[in-house]
């Protein structure tokens, strides 16, 4: 059998006309890998095209790519050194073709980036550097080139050198080697060049050889992506791929994001000559289980300790490179792994022009052609991920527009420690999903209007329940189905089993909570009226809802302890001071009073009739407005 | 995993991904060794069992010892086999008897694709094209879109990375699937030689002369080589500089007549 052959995949990237193709076809003519009469095709279309020799014909192999002497679209090309294989991909440099520059770099191992010497740094010279950096590309060769015509001079390299490693330092990024070149003459291509005596740089080649072989994924954690399950007899076969990790009949393995658990059965072959016991990183395959569980297209699998994240938001960066612009609220299709999905981009947080590095000041309600910008991505289903630092075949994503890929996003920030993803709970949420076949969007249009969460806070007496009942009826004459959870009424039924502790009490406002959401996401406009005394379990009740899209209002329904303790409804106070109850909000326990509410209302001051009026038409604009996906960000509330 | 391990995954991935994003495809065959390693990849995708049919376009120029092989690796690969002639350009003269390469290719090969994808409404179509093969190829896609009228716009071409590809196309149009696309004709060999697969007769040496590529038998001809075994032909790849379709007649017919071939709809 052949020795088995290494091999690289190195783009070459940078402004148009600084010349990637020459260099190109200058390494393939040196290192003697050119087929034979290839180079009297390319005299045959110089001529015809009345110009003289040009390498770059070698891939420019498109007719109108001759004619106007650019490159289109990538290619590939393959040569050989002492070392170890070569596949060259070639990227145009035109500003319009940047989606061909990022089809062919985004496969790249390592990158040559050339700027020319006598134009210097160019537009797509720096946006391709930040690409590359964006692509997770960080082996990385500056090549200045065109020496020849700036009389090999030293003092011109230096300059480019040090204006392009400056650039490149906002990025975090440092190239490997920074090298002055002449492509078309062959200099310090091959062989260190004579011409530059003051160079300290090896030849592009020795560079190139001095690089490594990407990290084999095989020492990580599981992760098989599902492409299909196939019933072509009895049996339920599995197929995929394993992106990361090892995975051998007898494990475990569990299925993100609905986490169902069975045991690889066999790993089924054909024309083997032995049944393969173990898979790793990189091969296609395909499995039975044990346990018939259902899985589907878009899952991963994992090990049970060390699956990925999942989330239904996370921050991502964004490179958009589609004429039309990403808008914010704008539903795509998002595509990890062969998971599929429904996405919007919630928040900009920041954008960044790719090639100048500048940072839009002003707030953005869109991501334009070439920009990159920082987001919170939202998905209609929970999403099953990793950083792209920790596994980059499921760190990544593409929105798509249309039928086509609008731009790639890179996943960041994941805390994989505490199993959350920023502030994002994962795993306070529901732990198996199932999503109603209708959305939120459906709802709201069958009821004509959208769920809600009405938080009403304040003292006991402070004229929560009144209101609430009152505002209740109010919005039911207008149309709007609506609901009041009581927290009395709560602590007869589904919260039977909880005390005053302090632990009860906050778990009794996390199942209010999230029994509010649940209404809320059925269609109807929740009133709660529970004291929910502590600032830090609102907030957690707002988080749960804000999680499932659920526009969510704090409301304080506020009244002097003086006012509330002399209305005692129902003589609590009067325990309380007697020392009958003990732990009574505004006794001997404290209220945290919202600090920014979403709409106070004092009833010491107002009348209850002026009081539902305020409350009423707060209600009706909330339930009316939110009518898009996510705009309860727009929500004071949510600033948090 | 060796190089032929990590293309063959790749492959495998683009066909599962290609048969859950199309109901309706199939896998043009020329029996030649590309598309023998293509049917072996598909069998190999799916367990054994290609679960869409086999397109042979047969352009009634086909060398006897081809269609002999046909028949055995229908049975042998049990494939639900089609075989599409164009008919209607036979029987109108077309032929390399009385037309130019271009126009014989064009119509026998692409206007017979074209038939026979309007008929059965075909979705996708997976090629065994390599980039190596031709400097157009080289800029391919792995999931290459075709309109109605065939056309490949190579001038404004879909993103493609991160393994995310073109998935979907309008009523009429057509998406190429292309497995090999990183495959250079040595690889193609040597997983040949690896995986034991039998190919025609017609790649090994006879009187010194043996066949690199395999189209119709008045425009195909063979180049020099003693090389007649699978290990031989290896060897002679790693030293050879004379191109693979050198000895295909359609593409050096004129300048850049390929790209005008597969513009057309050319595979």
């Amino acid at each position: 059998m052949s020795q088995e052959q290494e091999r690289l995949k190195i783009v070459i990237v940078g402004h148009v006309d600084h010349g990637k193709s020459t260099l190109i076809g200058r390494l393939f003519h040196d290192t003697d890998s050119l087929p034979l009469g290839k180079a009297e095709s390319i005299r045959k279309a110089c001529e015809a095209e009345g110009m003289e020799f040009e390498y770059a014909f070698l891939l420019d192999a498109l007719l109108e790519e001759q004619e106007q002497n650019i490159t289109i679209d990538t290619t590939r090309i393959q040569f050989r050194t002492q070392k170890r294989n070569y596949i060259i991909i070639d990227a145009p440099g035109h500003k319009e073709f940047l989606k061909n520059m990022i089809t062919g770099a985004a496969n790249a191992d390592a990158a040559i980036l050339l700027i020319d010497a006598n134009e210097g740094i160019q537009e797509q010279s720096r946006r391709h550097g930040y690409l590359l950096s964006l692509l997770g590309i960080h082996q990385v060769i500056v090549a200045v080139n065109k020496m020849d015509l700036v009389g090999f001079n030293e003092s011109v390299f230096r300059q480019i050198k040090q204006d392009y490693t400056a650039f490149l330092e906002k990025l975090g990024v440092s190239p490997k080697y920074f090298i002055p070149v002449s492509a078309k003459h062959g200099h310090n291509i091959t062989t260190r060049s004579p011409q530059m005596p003051w160079s300290e740089s090896p030849s592009i080649l020795d560079a190139l050889d001095s690089f490594a072989l990407p990290p084999s994924q095989e020492d990580m954690p599981l992760r098989m992506i599902v492409q299909d399950v196939y019933r072509f007899d009895e049996r339920r076969i599995v197929a995929g791929r394993v992106e990361a990790g090892s995975l051998s009949v007898g494990d475990d393995i569990v299925f993100w994001p609905d986490r169902k658990r069975s045991k690889v059965k066999t790993i089924e072959s054909w024309n083997a000559t032995a049944p393969q016991v173990r898979a790793s990183a990189g091969q296609s395959l395909a499995i039975t289980l044990e346990e018939q569980i259902f899985v589907e297209r878009g899952q991963i699998a994992g090990h049970p300790d060390s699956g990925p994240l999942e989330a239904r938001e996370f921050c991502a960066n964004i490179f958009w490179i589609h004429d039309e612009p990403l808008s914010l609220n704008h539903p795509h299709t998002l595509k990890l792994g062969t998971q599929q999905v429904e996405a919007r981009v919630l928040k900009i947080h920041r954008v960044v022009d790719s090639s100048t590095l500048e940072i839009s000041e002003q707030p953005r309600m869109d991501i334009k052609k070439n920009e990159v910008a920082e987001v919170t991505v939202r998905v209609r289903r929970p999403l099953a991920f990793d950083n792209r630092d920790r596994c980059p075949e499921t760190g990544r994503f593409v929105l798509m527009q249309g039928e086509r890929i609008g731009g790639g996003g890179i996943i960041h920030g994941a805390d994989y420690a505490s199993g959350q993803h920023r502030a994002k709970s994962v795993t306070s949420e529901n732990i198996t999903w199932t999503e109603g076949r209708l959305s939120s969007d459906d709802r709201a249009g069958h009821f004509g209007h959208r769920g809600a969460v009405i938080w009403l806070t304040g003292l006991s007496g402070s004229g929560k329940s009144t209101l609430a009942i009152a505002l209740e009826a109010s919005l039911f004459q207008r149309g709007i189905a609506s609901f009041v959870l009581d927290g009395d009424n709560l602590r007869h039924g589904l919260c039977t089993d909880l005390g005053f502790s302090e632990t009860d009490r906050k778990e009794n406002i996390r199942r209010a909570g999230e029994a509010a959401k649940l209404m809320a996401e059925a269609g109807l406009v929740v009133v709660t009226s529970l004291i929910s005394p502590f600032r830090e379990d609102r907030l957690k009740v707002q988080e749960i809802c804000k999680a499932s899209g659920i526009p969510f209002a704090e409301v304080y329904i506020s009244a002097p302890l003086e006012v509330c303790e002399q209305r005692d409804p129902r003589s609590l106070y009067k325990k309380a001071r007697s020392g009958e109850i003990r732990g009574f909000t505004g006794i001997d326990s404290p209220y945290e009073p919202p600090q920014n509410p979403d709409l106070e209302i004092a009833t010491d001051k107002n009348t209850i009739k002026e009081s539902i009026a305020h409350l009423l038409g707060f209600v009706l604009e909330l339930s009316n407005r939110q009518k898009t996906f996510s705009a309860e960000d727009e929500l004071p509330a949510s600033n948090i | 995993m060796t190089h032929l391990d990590q293309l063959e995954a790749q492959s495998i991935f683009i066909f599962r991904e290609a048969y859950h994003a199309f109901s309706k495809m199939a896998m043009p065959w020329s029996m030649g060794k590309d598309s023998n390693v293509l049917v072996w990849l598909a069998k190999k995708a799916f367990c054994g069992r290609i679960p869409f049919p086999v397109l042979h376009i047969d352009t009634t120029y086909e060398f006897p010892e081809m269609l002999e092989f046909r028949a055995w690796a229908q049975k042998s690969y049990e494939l639900d086999l089609i075989v599409k002639i164009n008919e209607e350009a036979r029987a109108r003269g077309i032929g390399y008897e009385t037309c130019d390469p271009i126009t014989v290719t064009h119509e026998l090969k692409t206007v017979a694709l074209q038939q026979v994808l309007t008929q059965y409404k075909w979705e996708a179509l997976v090629t065994g094209i390599r980039r190596d093969e031709d400097s157009t190829r080289a800029k391919e896609r792995y999931f290459s879109p075709r309109n109605a009228d065939f056309e490949w716009d190579y001038k404004d071409q879909p993103p493609e990375f991160w393994n995310q590809f073109t998935t979907s196309c309008k009523p009429g149009e057509h998406v190429r699937v292309q497995p090999l696309l990183d495959w250079t004709e040595l690889d193609v060999w040597e997983y040949i030689e690896r995986e034991k697969i039998t190919i025609p007769d017609m790649y090994f040496s006879r009187e010194g002369k043996r066949f690199r590529s395999i189209g119709c038998w008045p425009i195909t001809h063979p180049v020099e080589s003693p090389a007649s075994t699978i290990r031989e032909i290896i060897e002679e790849l790693k030293t050879t500089k004379v191109s693979e379709r050198a000895g295909r007649a359609q593409d050096h017919h004129e300048r850049n007549a390929m790209q005008k071939l597969r513009a057309k709809g050319f595979m």
